[in-house]
């Protein structure tokens, strides 16, 4: 496959660039931040999503999806990126789609056709400290009755108070777990937070929550494999988005660069702050071509992908954060002020480069790959 | 889908038929480098049978047609032959400036007559062929250029001199810019070729930091040059040399992806041992070597994503200034790093072990790379003008 959209997927970005820029452009955000909004994302606009099939995008077309894949997805979640929209889409749509479709089951059986049709909002709770480490989590589940008993406190789960249902990952007695535990379960407490961003985060608690034995997703102790679905399907979708929101504040900038006057000159005229917007648009490319990458190999079943999907978040990391740091400097005075929406894109970068492992991590991760 | 299925195959096989043993090392210093031409001598018969068997098929050049010695490959099947030559870790057959700079652009501006001519024997390994752009004067801002060709009905006579041009003393001919009209800048310069046998061409080597001397200062001397030796059109050299030099940077920028080495700090946990958790037992260069990687398979993607636009006329007319740029500086880095993994045995610069300090003048002709062919912030002027449209720039 050509590293470039084809004409279906050139397609798909017509007519989602423009609508997702009309409907939810940064001042959708404002307006839900500035009102306070609990829900922290617009269900109508959910439902306008719903009617162009966007949640359903990965869900296989047996289950009532459109049966596309990460790439198409990726084009979704960079327009969401760069006009910072705040939806449920990468938890719902691609994270949780990716686990449900890889586990099947009844649990897949229950949930895909609701997040295709839009009815049904899920959350991912994996983490459970400040840091994203799914290989120690403590979250226990043990026999109960017929089912099973959680235990456990989850950390920056994103949407987690209004999800329909949210992902557990457990422990369990021969390795991971993953439950689906439903709204109403008793035990569970939810405790949302306001992030830097406006998102809404929430803290989790799981008191001895009593499940039956058909809420597990996939197969007991076998929620590796579905885990590691669902951390690569959100960690390359997480790496789209931040290209999205890299693009949107690199764009803001160099216009910019072009309006401003100082000194008698546009500030774009300026050697000094032109090789570092050049320096910044090569960054930029090299991140998408790697996000990209990651999106192929994925959709082809590969095995590279596991570290290409690392290799995109680190990348994409990198460039979106050098892409807002230098969108703040270069705009000066005003960059700071709340008015100007490239801080709202800096504060969006940094939630998303937390998420499903930062930099560092996926850094990490890749020495590992590669033996050191 | 097939048909490329089939096309794999029937490369596979052809590889395997093929390529000695000896041609699928890495390629571990100059010596290895097919460079051809009049008077090159082969470091063994592998080499020569390899050449041989390659230019037999138009592999040498696999997407130029057939009639100038290619293999008419399209730029799937090309995808397709580099992937399975890279798979079995096969060396280049030949290189040459030939094929990188002069052939691309002989296909683009070559009369009929002169595509036969030229790039037949580039395509054979024949002709070695050398750059004659800068000058002393004339570095970055080439286009001041002064070597200067007069007029003589059917032939000019060339005067003047060129430096740094890479491998003249080695060279059969030269493709050489000169002006040709005193009077106007951008189209008083006219792409000449001519055979650096000519009476009146002296070059005089220049040593360059890493120890080697590649390169030459060349000097012209009422060098006689048909009327016949042009590419393009008379005075509108300028045209050419821009297109040649994209396919230049392309060639430098590649470097940055670094052939086989797919990860350098596996490479080097051996030699630093790892601690209880299997780690690279320097916490700090492990960090950098890791974001190196992270680098690296970053921008291996990018090259796919180039390479697959810019065949099918996607690309941006100066993303191949991007690529150098990146690409260049992105090889700098990884020397730097494998000087810091070799630790004191790479600081040896002439004992065997370490092939007369391989890795020391590696390291030192690196930091050639962001300037040869135009510098960083040359191609940092040119993204800001070109593909961010930035004011005045
Ligand atoms: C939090 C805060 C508090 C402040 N407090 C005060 C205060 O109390 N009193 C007061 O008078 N001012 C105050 N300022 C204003 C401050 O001094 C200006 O913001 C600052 O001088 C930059 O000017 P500018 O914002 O107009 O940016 P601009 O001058 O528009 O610069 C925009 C960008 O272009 C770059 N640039 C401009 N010219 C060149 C050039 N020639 N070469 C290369 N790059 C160039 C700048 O570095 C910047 O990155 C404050 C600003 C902030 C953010
Ligand atoms: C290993 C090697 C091989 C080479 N091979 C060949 C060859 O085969 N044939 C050939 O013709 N040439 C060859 N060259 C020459 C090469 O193309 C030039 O060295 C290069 O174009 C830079 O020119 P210069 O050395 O005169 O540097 P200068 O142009 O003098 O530049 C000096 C410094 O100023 C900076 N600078 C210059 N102008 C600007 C500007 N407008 N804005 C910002 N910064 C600027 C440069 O980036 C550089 O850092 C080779 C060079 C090297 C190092």
């Amino acid at each position: 496959m050509p590293l470039y959209h084809n004409e279906d997927q050139a397609m798909l970005k017509d007519s989602v660039a423009p609508f997702v820029a009309e409907q939810a452009p940064v001042s959708h955000l404002r307006k839900l931040r500035d009102t306070a909004d609990a829900t922290g994302f617009s269900r109508d606009l959910w439902a306008q999503f719903t009617d162009m099939g966007l949640p359903g995008m990965l869900v296989p077309e047996a289950h009532g999806g459109l049966g596309m894949g990460h790439m198409e997805a990726g084009i979704v979640l960079e327009e969401i990126g760069r006009n910072l929209t705040p939806s449920p889409f990468l938890s719902t749509g691609v994270g949780a789609v990716a686990a449900l479709a890889k586990a099947g089951g009844t649990q897949a059986e229950r949930w895909l056709p609701a997040i295709a049709s839009g009815e049904a909002i899920i959350a991912l709770a994996i983490d459970e400290g400040a840091k994203h480490r799914p290989d120690r989590i403590a979250t226990s589940a043990t026999r109960s009755g017929n089912g099973f008993r959680l235990d456990g406190k989850k950390s920056f789960v994103l949407h987690g108070h209004v999800a329909d249902m949210s992902i557990v990952a457990a422990k369990t007695d021969g390795g991971i777990t993953l439950f689906a535990v439903p709204k109403d379960a008793k035990g569970v407490t939810v405790d949302p937070r306001r992030l830097v961003d406006s998102s809404l985060a929430s803290h989790v608690t799981l008191d001895g929550v009593e499940l039956d034995a058909d809420a597990v997703i996939g197969e007991v102790d076998a929620g590796g494999d579905i885990l590691d679905a669902l951390l690569a399907a959100t960690r390359t979708g997480a790496a789209a988005e931040m290209v999205g929101v890299g693009q949107g504040a690199m764009d803001m900038t160099v216009t910019y660069l072009k309006e401003r006057k100082q000194f008698g000159k546009l500030i774009g005229e300026f050697q000094g702050l032109q090789h570092r917007a050049a320096h910044l648009y090569g960054e930029m490319e090299v991140a998408r071509a790697t996000v990209m990458k990651a999106q192929e190999l994925l959709d082809q079943g590969s095995e590279g992908a596991r570290l290409m999907v690392s290799v995109a978040k680190a990348k994409a990391g990198r460039a979106a954060n050098l892409a807002v740091r230098e969108g703040v400097q270069m705009h000066g005075g005003i960059g700071m002020t709340d008015e100007y929406d490239i801080g709202l894109y800096m504060k969006r970068d940094r939630a998303l480069a937390e998420y499903m492992g930062d930099v560092h991590y996926h850094i990490d991760q890749v020495a590992r790959m590669n033996g050191y | 889908m097939s048909e490329l299925d089939a096309f794999r195959t029937e490369v596979r096989e052809w590889l395997e038929a093929n390529c000695p043993a000896e041609m699928r090392e890495p390629i571990r210093d100059e010596d290895d480098v097919c460079w051809g031409g009049r008077n090159f001598k082969f470091k063994n018969a592998a080499q020569k049978q390899w050449l041989d068997a390659c230019v037999s098929k138009g592999y040498t050049v696999p997407d130029w047609p057939k009639p100038y010695g290619g293999a008419g490959l399209t730029p799937e099947q090309t995808k397709v032959f580099k992937q399975e030559m890279k798979r079995i870790h096969a060396r280049s057959p030949l290189d040459s400036f030939g094929i990188w700079m002069l052939g691309p652009a002989l296909l683009q501006f070559g009369t009929e007559e002169q595509k036969v001519e030229y790039l037949n024997p580039i395509a054979r390994g024949e002709i070695r062929w050398c750059q004659g752009y800068s000058e002393p004067g004339s570095g970055s801002d080439l286009v001041s250029l002064q070597t200067f060709g007069e007029d003589k009905g059917d032939h000019w006579v060339v005067n003047g001199s060129k430096i740094w041009t890479s491998y003249a003393d080695k060279a059969d001919w030269i493709f050489c810019l000169v002006r040709t009209d005193k009077a106007n800048k951008y189209q008083g310069i006219t792409f000449m070729l001519f055979d650096m046998a000519s009476k009146g061409v002296t070059t005089k080597p220049i040593l360059l930091i890493s120890g080697n001397s590649p390169f030459c200062e060349t000097f012209f001397d009422d060098v006689e040059v048909p009327k016949t030796q042009f590419i393009g059109e008379i005075n509108r050299g300028w045209d050419v040399a821009k297109y040649l030099l994209g396919h230049e940077r392309e060639m430098i920028s590649g470097g940055g992806a670094g052939g086989d080495m797919v990860s350098i700090g596996g490479a080097f946990a051996k030699a630093f041992g790892k601690n209880a958790a299997g780690e690279l037992d320097d916490p700090i260069l492990r960090a950098e070597m890791a974001a190196f990687d992270v680098d690296v398979f970053a921008y291996r993607a990018m090259g796919e994503r180039f390479m697959d636009m810019w065949k099918t006329g996607r690309a941006h007319p100066a993303s191949s200034n991007m690529m150098k740029y990146v690409g260049t500086e992105l090889n700098k880095r990884r020397h730097e790093l494998v000087m810091s993994g070799g630790g004191s045995e790479a600081l040896e610069w002439d004992s065997a072990e370490t092939k007369g300090g391989a890795r020391a003048r590696g390291w030192l002709r690196t930091k050639a790379n962001s300037i040869e062919g135009g510098t960083s912030e040359v191609m940092l002027n040119v993204i800001a003008k070109r593909i961010l449209d930035l004011p005045g720039a």
